[in-house]
């Protein structure tokens, strides 16, 4: 079987759109609302579940054969959580101040569902070249739905996308405009409510996954 | 090789150690190699909270900042009236680690005008709460205060780590009028009783427990640094 196969572009395509972890399967929310007020802590949290979620599923695709049954799910969690912890220290000493807004999410991605999830469902079955395209694909298939969160709540919320100002500054009341920011967006509380805006979107796009 | 039993106990015992060890040396040589750029990250970001509650934010170069304001970071023992212990070295203690013996004060220049630093520390609603109090040369105006959080509740006590909230203690006074008490406090709305305004700001609307916090927070830090502050008062 090649590397770049139909089957393997499936396995990579399906959590993007179909299969998506958060938008059909509805997992990895709490996190979700949490770090998604605005568009960099969003990004840095999809691309660190992306890369925590594709190095699990190699590792445990790769020792699957020689892990006992009864512990399995302990020695997944082993993975899972020295790869956090390794993540949560890069990101300490690189991106410090991201590190501090991301704060103890970081070292909740261990509980995220979404990583058991596709080590007990795909990792433990598959090869590691497949489980790698799976983790990739389910990594960004919940990086785009925190980032599409990220971007309606910063910019509805702060007025700004990366920190920098988009609604422009005249346009504030408090420059004689008419706009304000909407405080709500703040809350995590509006995460959700985005998210349930996100999942009827894409189900009225597809429309076969009513049921 | 032959097909190992891999659901028997002693290997399900030997599998684990292995693992546990393995992960174990990993962690602990990742965690030494990037402790140093941590650590440098940490030191940046304590400047530039000190740099915070003397009014001067969002900047790009903390360090030279820092440098160029703070003019000394002096430590002072139990006895303030016998000068400091020592004239550099207070950015190294921790506020946690602050005694009646061994207190870091930080003495800036902001505009040819002197200001004092006191760092303090207390307990919000969920986890600790820190911060710091910029000190007229008067020993008792404060200049600027910055306070931060580990965990309050975002949109709530949270909010204490926002500017609006640590710009509301400018201009207030640490000692009630011809008293020697702190009499600084944070206060819910409409419950100052003989308070003068001059010596409280407002809580956060719907954080009074976090509020609480940083009255406690406030008292107790400025208590501690009664002695030091009056030298000038």
């Amino acid at each position: 079987m090649s590397l770049f196969s139909k089957e393997n572009g499936q396995i990579f395509m399906g959590p993007l759109n179909l299969n998506n972890p958060i938008a059909v399967q509805v997992l990895g929310i709490c996190s979700a609302l949490a770090v998604t007020s605005q568009l960099k802590p969003a990004i840095v949290m999809g691309l660190s579940v992306t890369v925590i979620t594709a190095f699990s599923n190699v590792i445990i695709s790769l020792i699957r054969k020689t892990i006992p049954n009864r512990i399995r799910i302990i020695v997944q969690l082993v993975v899972v959580a020295a790869l956090v912890t390794i993540v949560s220290n890069i990101l300490k000493a690189y991106v410090y101040d991201v590190s501090v807004q991301l704060s103890v999410y970081v070292g909740l991605i261990i509980t995220n569902c979404i990583l058991m999830g596709r080590l007990e469902a795909f990792a433990m079955q598959n090869g590691p070249w497949e489980s790698f395209l799976d983790g990739i694909g389910n990594g960004l298939g919940y990086a785009i739905v925190l980032v599409i969160v990220g971007f309606i709540r910063e910019i509805l919320g702060f007025g700004t996308l990366f920190g920098f100002q988009i609604i422009p500054n005249s346009a504030y009341v408090d420059n004689g405009g008419l706009y304000l920011n909407n405080g709500m967006m703040t809350m995590p509380a509006m995460a959700l409510i985005i998210v349930a805006c996100v999942i009827w979107a894409h189900r009225a796009y597809n429309k076969d996954l009513e049921s | 090789m032959a097909k190992m039993n891999t659901n028997g106990n002693a290997y399900t015992i030997i599998y684990a150690a292995v693992m546990v060890v393995i992960v174990a040396f990993l962690l602990a040589f990742v965690a030494s190699a990037l402790k140093p750029t941590q650590d440098a990250n940490v030191a940046k970001d304590k400047k530039s909270q000190i740099l915070a509650a003397l009014n001067i934010r969002d900047i790009e170069d903390v360090e030279g900042k820092y440098a160029e304001v703070i003019k000394k970071d002096a430590i002072y023992g139990a006895d303030a009236s016998q000068g400091v212990k020592s004239e550099n070295g207070g950015f190294a203690v921790e506020t946690k680690n602050i005694t009646p013996d061994n207190r870091p004060l930080y003495i800036a220049e902001v505009d040819g005008e002197t200001k004092m630093v006191v760092p303090v520390k207390g307990a919000g609603l969920w986890g600790g709460l820190w911060g710091y109090i910029a000190v007229n040369a008067d020993g008792q105006t404060v200049y600027g205060t910055y306070f931060s959080h580990e965990s309050e509740t975002a949109g709530l006590g949270a909010r204490i780590a926002e500017q609006w909230f640590q710009d509301s203690f400018k201009g207030k006074k640490i000692f009630a009028e011809g008293s020697n008490d702190v009499a600084l406090s944070v206060i819910k709305k409409g419950k100052e009783g003989t308070l003068s305004p001059d010596n409280y700001v407002d809580g956060v609307t719907g954080a009074t427990l976090t509020s609480n916090g940083v009255n406690d927070m406030i008292k107790s830090g400025l208590e501690q640094y009664k002695d030091i502050l009056s030298i000038n008062k």
